[in-house]
């Protein structure tokens, strides 16, 4: 422990630095995307017409019980394949994290959209509004506003998920940590090093759901 | 969009055992880590709710730590780093007689992580027992660890079994992580066949239906457990 060799860490940063803006950059489109594709979901389960509602139920329900890992891979392999030509890393990555996490996010938008009550739906009828009117008026700014503290936390474990684009060699924080623990031989400080990024970043995230709580409770 | 369909080769006899091997890998991994989990898990969900306040801030500490950084970082300092941290000796067993490094490794890593997860079910678990049966046990005389034993942990373990569950199936997804460590577990498997035979749709559709077939059975089999251990007219979802 004693040879423990900072000098090695703070030489990589500008190399680390362009990982983690990977990293939150992946964590951002991912979430925006998530969140998009996750409420149309949760719309089209709560819609009311069967043959949708059956649809985006059996896609949350095989997403949500297989590993994001074997989601990367799938869509490492689709997505050239459906498009006919070779595309970057990051764009396979970022469309599986969508897919994937879209599927934990309609699960969340599902319980918010159902926290809001029926009486305001009614309403809404009543004022003559149409069916997006009420979602996009009365509806989801609710529904968000519930859910912001999960939604948060959701947010903290996409970031921790997006490490795992490891397994497919795209240069995020990980992955740039982990080529410079290889070629420096210094795997003890770079894996610790990462450790410690990630638990800062996350636990600030955490601290921030506990106040965003702590507010909505007054 | 091209593509030459081969279902049958994974019928073949080569990539049928890798896939198998897969499962049983995955599936190993998965019920010992879920064993040191669901010990350790238990322990420190206990300690963050007992009097005394030193051991409630180390498990709090415990569980920050753990669930706030990934657990493909715990993986590797597991797996590469914590051989050079520890004396000498026990260092160099680990590198070079510790039998199947990678699946002990791999257990480890993910029985401490779910260990995290296990100890918040278990510690709001406790703290949904309503207080005034904590001040009946204390009003009767029974000691401390009487009360967890009689009264708190029979209660809380039978209501958190739906929640439970949700952990039971993640760390089945999550044991895939072991093959960034060089375990050949479901996920790699297919990866493997994917990259041998060019027949990528076939090998990650058997991983696919295979990791659904292990959530259907893992959710029917604590759905199982969950009736038998419902306690009748308490919280929950006739109450």
């Amino acid at each position: 422990m004693g040879d423990f060799d900072f000098q090695v860490i703070i030489n990589s940063l500008p190399f680390l630095w362009q990982g983690l803006q990977l990293s939150l950059w992946l964590t951002f489109l991912a979430i925006i995307g998530g969140l998009a594709f996750g409420t149309l979901l949760a719309l089209a389960r709560l819609s009311g017409i069967r043959t949708l509602a059956f649809v985006a139920a059996g896609y949350v329900n095989l997403i949500r019980s297989i590993p994001l890992i074997l989601v990367i891979f799938w869509f490492y392999f689709l997505v050239p394949l459906a498009l006919g030509r070779p595309v970057g890393g990051f764009q396979s990555a970022l469309i599986a994290f969508v897919m994937f996490e879209a599927a934990y996010y309609s699960e969340i938008m599902r319980a918010g959209i159902q926290s809001v009550r029926k009486g305001q739906v009614h309403a809404g009828q009543a004022s003559g509004l149409g069916y997006w009117q009420i979602q996009r008026y009365i509806v989801l700014p609710q529904a968000f506003r519930n859910m912001i503290p999960i939604l948060v936390t959701q947010g903290i474990i996409l970031f921790q998920d997006t490490s795992l684009v490891f397994v497919v060699s795209l240069r995020d924080f990980m992955t740039a940590s982990s080529i410079v623990a290889r070629t420096e031989g210094r795997l003890v400080e770079m894996y610790l090093f990462a450790a410690l990024v990630y638990f800062v970043i996350c636990f600030a995230g955490s601290m921030l759901v506990r106040y965003l709580k702590g507010r909505m409770a007054t | 969009m091209n593509y030459n369909w081969n279902w049958g080769i994974l019928f073949e006899e080569q990539y049928f055992n890798w896939l198998l091997s897969g499962l049983g890998w995955t599936v190993s991994v998965a019920l010992s880590a879920w064993v040191m989990a669901f010990t350790l898990g238990s322990l420190v969900g206990v300690g963050r709710t007992v009097p005394n306040r030193l051991v409630r801030t180390l498990c709090t500490a415990y569980v920050e730590l753990f669930r706030n950084i990934p657990l493909l970082v715990q993986m590797f300092i597991w797996y590469f780093a914590v051989p050079e941290l520890v004396p000498d000796d026990m260092g160099r067993w680990m590198k070079r007689d510790m039998p199947n490094p990678e699946f002990v490794t791999a257990v480890i890593a993910l029985g401490f992580y779910t260990a995290s997860r296990v100890a918040e079910q278990v510690r709001a678990g406790i703290e949904t027992v309503p207080a005034g049966l904590n001040a009946a046990a204390k009003s009767q005389g029974l000691s401390l660890g009487q009360t967890y034993r009689y009264i708190l942990l029979p209660i809380s373990f039978r209501l958190i079994v739906p929640p439970m569950t949700s952990e039971f199936l993640t760390i089945f997804k999550n044991s895939s992580l072991a093959l960034t460590i060089g375990l050949l577990e479901l996920t790699a498997q297919s990866q493997q066949i994917a990259e041998y035979t060019f027949q990528g749709f076939e090998a990650f559709t058997a991983a696919t239906v295979i990791y659904v077939c292990i959530a259907l059975l893992a959710t029917i089999l604590m759905q199982l457990l969950e009736r038998h251990t419902r306690i009748p007219g308490y919280v929950g979802k006739e109450a």
